[in-house]
């Protein structure tokens, strides 16, 4: 980079490190109007958990590429028990519950699975002999690793995450190689599926979700009040929004979970349009500089597990911004670096500190075109 | 084009390749998507801007009409006669309760209310339109006002307000004239689509002046923005534009008076009208039993209407207006006046020996042992019907009515009143057409001595009182207006007017049928004539004793001085067993109008016997009712309001000080204060 910069600062990724800060700050300004003008309860404990979680990632650069390679299916597996021990807990316990009580945190497992599954399956195709790509031994096994943690996911019941591990888990089964006319069929048989799944899979409370996203205005004071108050907060931001701390909306308790899934109309609100562009151009320079630290790696597990992370990351911005801006139904899916909570902020962490990772790895042995 | 690799089989090389295309349809897409999410924000940002803007306004700020004060009714003094209290108050629109029963249940706790009360919420509740707000309670004390206020968020549908309660000083005897407030019904709702009907805590007129003046006393309400939370917690306020109090109505009813007339009734059951023979003016219209108003205004419960409902002496109807009686007797000055009229010499006599050959039938007169010779004269003050069978005969059924008609008997008068009742006065052609039957001689007999198908109401009878005492065609006033009207003159001669008058003074204060209403003042002589209708035939009852019902109405018509008439009025008992029931209240009456404090002095004796004012017994008696009921009911807080003083008939008695400087009084220690904003806890 610069010469009078010393050089282990100048070899930190700052393109993504830089809006990822602002990112950050400006999600615990908005966190901290959330809170009505104070630190506490949202925006303090948001800054702490990034820098513990910082450090985290700093620690995961250091990882080599055998370690996180033989880590892949003990991680997977250990992951899978504990959703299995959290689907226990409940059963026992007479209730749903999705975390685990570790004491100083509560782990939710199912958000360390969307990583996971991605990890696993980046090492399954890189195993995998290419010739194998089209055959039944690459589908098999991964829809296995895939379909076990759903299941597991779908029961406590969380759509919205068991949806992410999907993602997550197809998009890598895509650039892994698989033939185009899977996924055709695939999709087609989800098209099928579907409507089926809707009237037979989902409980109630959920097929509402979907029938009052479709028409939010049918029962305004009911489910669909969420969606339309996010509308109102978001449009009634304007161009420059309301000013800070001057969100009528998230102030006087009319938009819903203001701090978490809706952190976004909070700030659109407070912040209008360019607040708005700001968050989705600082969300497009993070995913664009993973796919280019993907592109740029030069081993078939490298490539799939840093795609695979920026997949698990864009799914949660653009679930998330659509539910919030009407386009799709309220599943519960926070937006990463913003909203307020734990567990999501780890989970995103992992993908970015593994894409660190994987760009120290490309930098220390650039690509030579060969993928090994 | 992706992955169609299955004729070579796939290399590391060609998955590296079709990572790299695949990869970059997944950016590409994934570009889209964040543009199509830039393209939506700026859509609602910018697109929809205003429309969300309007909304997001709308949400944060409450628009709430603050409602006017009522204008107040007072009386010619200047005194309310009803005026307004500021209170805190509670109501509940049922439509947004989420939870009935426990709203209900914890509204109840905070307000301490009785089972009794709590029924009657709920009962009120459920008879409710949803829109229409329900009192629950109104007079709250500061601290359960503010425990209501901290727990709304758990009481959707509940508001508390400041506001104003109506406020009669008088209470029962003002009922049945200025009438009571409610919440507005779903048809007045209907008819009138004026959005502070449905305003909590909102009254309008519903019965008497508060009805017919409803307009006027309404005023112009006021607004009040406030910026309020999801759940309804108001934060701030944000504007507020004051109320226009409605305007006064001041009326021509002399308040002390009224309530004086009110509570001289006692125990019985009937009216007193007092008027200004001059002007015309209505100094009392009293109706009794009654209810009390501030009791409706209040929001009546379910077993005091049920009292108020059941007694057979019909509180709920103003007698005055609505009640009609056979006038008897009361109606032989003006037959007489008929007489006169037509020729008859009044010194020209009849043998009265106690009853009356007309046709087949024998007539009777009251006094069975007969009145000897009578003339005109004595036909009044001892008052003989054979008098008036016989000259009735000879001059014939048209002048007669003709006279009663010109006196005000069945006649509407254009006051300012709901409903007015007019009786009626029977003539041949009135009977052809009622009943298709020819005019007969003892139809005649029977209407000069006010009995038959005649029928009026005690309004009438002052009215009549008023027009024979004065000679001029006086029209009762409600409503003050202060410029000197002189009425046109009947063409009666002076002579005959003295006559009549004389005749009449006769009645109390010679050999009269009314001795004992002389009136105990040296210099004031009232003239007057008594009257008992029956209400049944003489072989069901003797009309003096006997269940209640069956007993004769007493009545009496008069006016004072006799010489130079000043106040006229007439005075009906109903069932009191004859005119000794009615002529003492009219001689009390006019006493405490000449000398409040000998009149006072009377009443006072005659409260301590019958057990408390006209208000206190009311209490005692709904306590009592309820109790059988088997009910509770705790005493009403006694208000020791000095607003009290102003209009009940201890006010005059107690300081004789110049009206004036009363009335001043009156206006200075206004409670019409403006109305401030409702504190709420952050």
């Amino acid at each position: 980079m610069n010469g009078i910069v010393p050089t282990p600062i100048a070899r930190q990724p700052w393109r993504l490190l830089i809006p990822l800060f602002v990112l950050v700050g400006f999600g615990a300004a908005v966190l901290f109007s959330a809170a009505g003008g104070n630190l506490q309860p949202f925006a303090a404990s948001h800054l702490v958990r990034f820098a513990v979680f910082l450090t985290m990632a700093a620690i995961m650069v250091l990882f080599n590429r055998e370690f996180v390679r033989f880590l892949a299916y003990p991680a997977y597996a250990i992951v899978l028990v504990l959703l299995v021990a959290v689907e226990a807990i409940g059963a026992m316990g007479g209730g749903s519950q999705r975390w685990l009580e570790l004491g100083f945190m509560r782990l939710q497992p199912s958000e360390l699975m969307k990583p996971a599954i991605v990890l696993v399956l980046a090492k399954f195709y890189s195993t995998l002999p290419p010739g194998m790509i089209a055959s039944w031994r690459a589908l098999i096994p991964s829809g296995a690793l895939i379909a076990m943690p759903m299941a597991l996911v779908l029961m406590q019941p969380d759509l919205g995450t068991a949806l992410a591990i999907a993602f997550g888990g197809a998009v890598v089964m895509f650039l892994a190689g698989l033939p185009m006319r899977w996924f055709v069929a695939g999709g087609a048989a989800m098209l099928v599926a579907a409507p089926l799944a809707f009237f037979f899979g989902l409980k109630e409370y959920q097929q509402r979700r979907v029938t009052t996203f479709l028409d939010p205005e049918s029962d305004p004071l009911g489910a669909g009040y969420h969606i339309t108050q996010s509308k109102i907060a978001i449009g009634s931001g304007g161009l420059t929004g309301k000013g800070f701390n001057e969100g009528s909306q998230s102030h006087l308790d009319y938009l819903p979970e203001p701090h978490t899934d809706f952190v976004f109309a909070t700030m659109a609100e407070e912040w209008g349009l360019f607040g708005g562009l700001l968050v989705i151009g600082i969300f497009a320079m993070i995913l664009s500089w993973g796919l280019r630290v993907a592109r740029s790696s030069n081993d078939r597990f490298a490539r799939l597990l840093a795609a695979g992370m920026v997949a698990t990351i864009f799914f949660y911005v653009a679930i998330n911004l659509m539910m919030v801006m009407g386009f799709a139904p309220v599943v519960g899916i926070p937006l990463p670096f913003m909203s307020h909570g734990g567990s999501s902020m780890m989970t995103n962490m992992i993908c970015i500190g593994s894409l660190m990772m994987i760009n120290r790895w490309n930098r220390e042995a650039p690509s030579h075109g060969i993928g090994r | 084009m992706f992955g169609n690799g299955s004729q070579p089989p796939p290399s590391s090389t060609s998955l590296k390749n079709t990572y790299d295309r695949r990869s970059f349809v997944m950016g590409t897409i994934g570009a889209g998507v964040g543009m199509l999410l830039a393209g939506r924000m700026a859509y609602l940002a910018i697109a929809e801007n205003e429309k969300y803007e309007t909304e997001s306004e709308s949400n944060r700020v409450n628009l709430t009409l603050i409602p006017p004060r009522r204008g107040w009714l007072l009386d010619r003094d200047g005194a309310p006669l009803a005026s307004n209290r500021a209170d805190f108050r509670v109501d509940v629109i049922p439509e947004r309760m989420s939870d009935k029963e426990r709203t209900i249940a914890v509204l109840g706790e905070v307000l301490g209310m009785d089972a009794t009360a709590l029924q009657d919420l709920t009962d009120k509740i459920d008879k409710a339109r949803g829109f229409q707000p329900v009192e629950v309670g109104a007079g709250l004390a500061y601290e359960q006002f503010a425990a209501i206020s901290v727990r709304l968020p758990d009481l959707p549908g509940v508001v508390p307000q400041r506001g104003f309660s109506r406020f009669y000083p008088t209470g029962p005897s003002v009922g049945h004239l200025i009438g009571y407030v409610g919440p507005a019904s779903a048809e007045e709702y209907e008819q009138d689509r004026n959005p502070l009907l449905i305003t909590p805590g909102y009254k309008i007129g519903k019965d008497g002046l508060e009805k017919q003046f409803e307009q006027q006393l309404r005023g112009v309400p006021g607004a009040r923005r406030v910026e309020v939370t999801a759940s309804g917690r108001i934060v701030r306020d944000l504007e507020t534009r004051d109320d226009v109090q409605g305007e006064a109505v001041q009326l021509t009813i002399d308040g002390p008076l009224q309530d004086y007339a009110a509570r001289r009734i006692g125990l019985e059951s009937g009216s007193v009208v007092v008027m200004d023979c001059d002007t015309g003016d209505l100094l009392c219209m009293a109706s009794m039993p009654s209810f009390d108003p501030n009791s409706f205004s209040d929001g009546i419960g379910r077993i005091e209407y049920g009292m108020l409902r059941d007694d057979e002496r019909v509180p709920l109807r103003n007698k005055v207006l609505k009640g009609l009686y056979p006038p008897g007797s009361t109606v032989k000055p003006m037959v007489s006046m008929a007489f006169l009229k037509e020729g008859l010499d009044p010194e020209e006599t009849v043998f009265c020996g106690g009853g009356l050959r007309v046709g087949n039938r024998v007539f009777g007169c009251w006094n069975r042992r007969g009145h000897g010779t009578v003339d005109m004269a004595k036909g009044i003050y001892q008052s003989c019907d054979v008098y008036f069978y016989h000259f009735a005969q000879r001059i014939g059924m048209d002048p007669i009515a003709l006279m009663a008609r010109r006196m005000g008997m069945g006649m509407e008068f254009p006051l300012p009143v709901v409903s007015q009742f007019y009786g009626t006065v029977p003539d041949p052609a009135w009977k052809q057409e009622k009943y298709g039957r020819d005019w007969a001689t003892f139809d005649t007999v029977n209407a000069t001595i006010g009995q038959g198908y005649m029928l009026s109401s005690p309004l009438q009878l002052a009215v009549m009182s008023a027009r024979l005492a004065t000679g001029r065609d006086v029209l009762p006033q409600l409503l003050l207006d202060k410029t000197s009207k002189r009425y046109p003159s009947f063409d009666f001669s002076n002579e005959h007017l003295n006559y009549i008058r004389q005749a009449m003074s006769d009645v109390v204060n010679g050999p009269g049928t009314a001795g004992r209403g002389r009136l105990p003042l040296p210099d004031i002589l009232m003239a007057g004539k008594t009257g008992t209708a029956q209400v049944v035939s003489l072989n069901v009852s003797d009309g003096r004793s006997g269940p209640w019902k069956y007993r004769d109405h007493g009545l009496f018509i008069f006016f004072a001085p006799f010489d130079k008439p000043k106040y006229a009025g007439a005075v009906v008992i109903e069932h009191g067993g004859g005119s000794g029931a009615a002529y003492p209240i009219a001689r009390d009456v006019m006493t405490f109008l000449f000398d409040p404090q000998k009149g006072l002095e009377a009443l006072d004796a005659l409260e301590r016997q019958w057990g408390g004012t006209a208000q206190e017994r009311l209490e005692h008696k709904y306590a009592a009712y309820a109790a059988e009921a088997g009910e509770i009911i705790r005493p009403p807080p006694r208000r020791d309001e000095e607003i009290f003083d102003r209009v009940d008939a201890e006010a005059r008695a107690a300081a004789l000080q110049p009206v004036t400087e009363a009335t001043d009084a009156a206006v200075n220690r206004s409670e019409n204060e403006d109305n401030p904003p409702v504190e709420t806890a952050p």
